[in-house]
């Protein structure tokens, strides 16, 4: 254990993880609004994400930027990233669509026991993994470096640089969006109204498949945003990485409380911290195994995470 | 359409009934018929004669080896699948603990120098791989079974970045010289020897016998029942005095044996192990397996173990279309878990309890849909 390591470059690793972290809980907030109103893990959403990680890349490409092209001017870049935003927002909740068309609402309609959806959501994230790794050969693909990653200023000694503020922010302003559109809007109210109890809910009116597929768009969007902010952060994307993302988002999800918005918050950034500190720790081999361990400390002792699972009580 | 559907359905059931009507000694003669066959399908002479089966691309032996090993994998998960109804996502990592376990304890490349032979090391492999299993499912087993699948998923993940990255794993160089399984022929030669894969396959087939025969009758004991009851329905399982959480646990180390075990025939054929034989996707395999044959019936896991795994090897090395089949494995084996989930979800050769449950919830209305 090199303690050392981790109290030299503490500030770094706080400010790397939270970064990560971010992300993590931009994906997270998909698998807590399906767990909230389905009680269905959506193990398919680790390739929602992936959908939307590789929209924008090919946005850019489509603009004829690879990863060699470099962009000056504030403005273009602003441009290029939130169309690539939109792009992938809008590809990822088109997948997620599909996938509940295709894959979770046959099985709803013949009620199906739950192990049937889990089955079939691996199979929609094996093909769909798949398909891209036989389009892009199985090979990373590169990102164009649209946001400059030299340090813009410090806090405490720690250097802060664009990608971190922007990945930060952009995660912070969708939360807050969706925050919203979940307990202000006319939707949202039905979102929480189905959540707390999907038969009562039909009788007063819901109508139940609509819900479930705004659902799915909007978690689908905020994985796509976090596809956006991979790309620029990470600079490659290889096919195969959504799986482990979204492994590490669901224990995000987990950890805050499922079901939870703003524990899938609390929870995507504590994971990126910790997970940050026990590469510092035990070196950076280690990284992916710490937020497993993470996961099953966690349902060992408290299993509803920190803030408790809810989506349909006062507190979502 | 329908009509062609419901006329295989009403012929397969036909089979099932006949089969279950004739006399014994016919079902007797007919076992050892299909018995005999699997035991002399590696020799040269015999498969030559098969016309399109035995695979292009690659030893038809060793490939028989592997299926043998997949039909083992998955007549184990088959019990924590099909029988308590618990999903394990990460079966292939209780086969890295009993591969690993082997080669620890046998290799001279390993950093214990026990030397063990291999036949000695094989029940401390099953026992370990128990334990981890228990260690598993212990904190896990009393959630809701879909964190089970996540933490089985997380529990193969971390084996495999474990067996990567841990120095006393070796990683990529992985364990050299783990021995084979004992015996030798009248001459002296050993029966095991590096060339000839067909002694190993004709072990795994023993063993299988043997396995099955037990899961059998464990299945017609209490703790079978225990178990059926528990993937029908738990609240009322617990209710009736089943103690449950005892009992998944059994199931679930009942399995990870079953995988030890052919984690432990695997290192001891191949002599060699190394980070790259534990990917994740085999563990999705062999759901797809189970599942695809029939989770719940035994004869259903044996079949679907043996067609997935021969089906991945007979793809390999044919062109359709200038695509290279075995490519798209895995992206067939994933639209086969969706398709079969939706028109299917009983499987192939399903368990006819099993598959009145799935059409007794079809018929369960539910409001707004």
């Amino acid at each position: 254990m090199d303690f050392d390591g981790l109290f030299s470059n503490f500030g770094e690793l706080t400010t790397t993880g939270l970064t990560q972290g971010a992300i993590y809980a931009l994906v997270a907030l998909g698998y807590t609004l399906v767990y909230g109103v389905l009680r269905l893990i959506n193990f398919a959403h680790s390739e929602v994400f992936i959908a939307g990680a590789f929209a924008a890349l090919w946005t850019w490409n489509g603009f004829g930027l690879d990863q060699n092209s470099q962009v000056a001017g504030i403005g273009s870049i602003l441009f290029y990233l939130l169309v690539a935003m939109l792009v992938a927002a809008i590809a990822s909740a088109g997948t997620a669509t599909v996938i509940e068309r295709v894959a979770y609402r046959p099985l709803r309609k013949r009620n199906a026991p739950p192990l049937a959806f889990l089955i079939t959501a691996i199979g929609a994230s094996i093909v769909i993994s798949e398909a891209f790794g036989i389009w892009t050969r199985r090979l990373p693909q590169g990102a164009p470096s649209l946001v400059s990653t030299k340090p813009l200023f410090s806090i405490f000694g720690v250097p802060i640089d664009a990608v971190q503020l922007l990945t930060i922010g952009a995660a912070l302003v969708m939360m807050i969006a969706l925050d919203l559109f979940i307990n202000r809007s006319r939707v949202g109210r039905g979102i929480r109204a189905v959540a707390q109890d999907a038969n009562t809910a039909a009788l007063m009116g819901v109508n139940k498949d609509r819900i479930i597929l705004m659902v799915f768009i909007a978690g689908g969007a905020m994985a796509g945003v976090a596809g956006l902010l991979y790309d620029v952060r990470i600079g490659t994307l290889t096919y195969s990485v959504g799986f482990l993302l979204g492994l590490k988002a669901f224990t995000a999800a987990v950890l805050g409380g499922i079901g939870n918005l703003r524990g899938a918050l609390v929870g995507g950034l504590l994971l990126g911290v910790v997970e940050n500190y026990a590469s510092g720790l035990f070196g950076s081999q280690w990284k992916d195994a710490a937020a497993f361990a993470v996961l099953v400390v966690l349902l060992m002792f408290r299993p509803t995470g920190l803030l408790g699972e809810s989506l349909g009580r006062a507190r979502a | 359409m329908t009509s062609v559907v419901d006329k295989v359905r009403d012929g397969r059931q036909a089979v099932g009934a006949r089969w279950r009507g004739a006399p014994r000694w016919v079902r007797w003669v007919t076992l050892a018929a299909v018995i005999a066959f699997f035991y002399a399908l590696p020799n040269p002479g015999f498969y030559q004669y098969l016309g399109p089966i035995p695979t292009t691309g690659s030893n038809f032996t060793q490939v028989l080896f592997t299926v043998s090993i997949y039909v083992l994998l998955a007549v184990g998960l088959n019990i924590v699948v099909g029988f308590a109804g618990l999903l394990d996502l990460g079966y292939f990592g209780f086969f890295a603990v009993g591969a690993y376990t082997v080669a620890v304890l046998t290799s001279p490349t390993s950093d214990l120098k026990t030397l063990w032979p291999w036949l000695l090391a094989v029940p401390v492999a099953i026992g370990l791989t128990m334990v981890s299993g228990v260690m598993l499912g212990t904190p896990t087993l009393r959630l809701r079974g879909d964190y089970l699948a996540i933490v089985t998923l997380g529990f193969a993940e971390m084996i495999r970045i474990a067996a990567v990255s841990s120095e006393f794993l070796k990683g990529q160089r992985g364990f050299n010289q783990i021995p084979h399984p004992p015996g030798q022929y009248a001459d002296g030669r050993p029966f095991f020897g590096v060339l000839d894969a067909r002694p190993y396959y004709w072990l795994v087939l023993t063993l299988i016998i043997l396995v099955v025969l037990g899961v059998r009758n464990l299945t017609n004991s209490r703790v079978g029942r225990a178990w059926v009851s528990i993937r029908e329905d738990e609240d009322a399982a617990q209710l009736m005095g089943v103690p449950t959480f005892k009992f998944k646990l059994w199931a679930f180390a009942a399995g990870a044996a079953i995988a030890g075990l052919a984690g432990a025939l695997f290192a001891g054929k191949q002599n060699f192990v190394n980070s790259q034989n534990f990917e994740l996707l085999n563990s999705i395999i062999i759901l797809a397996a189970v599942i695809f044959g029939g989770s719940g019936n035994i004869f259903g896991a044996i079949v679907g173990g043996g067609l997935v795994a021969y089906m991945i090897e007979r793809f390999r090395g044919i062109e359709l279309l200038g695509i290279e089949l075995y490519e798209y494995r895995f992206l067939f084996f994933g639209g086969v878990l969706v398709l079969m989930m939706i028109f299917r979800p009983e499987g192939l050769i399903p368990n006819r309890r099993r598959a009145a449950e799935f059409k007794d919830r079809r018929k369960e209305v539910t409001v707004g849909e």
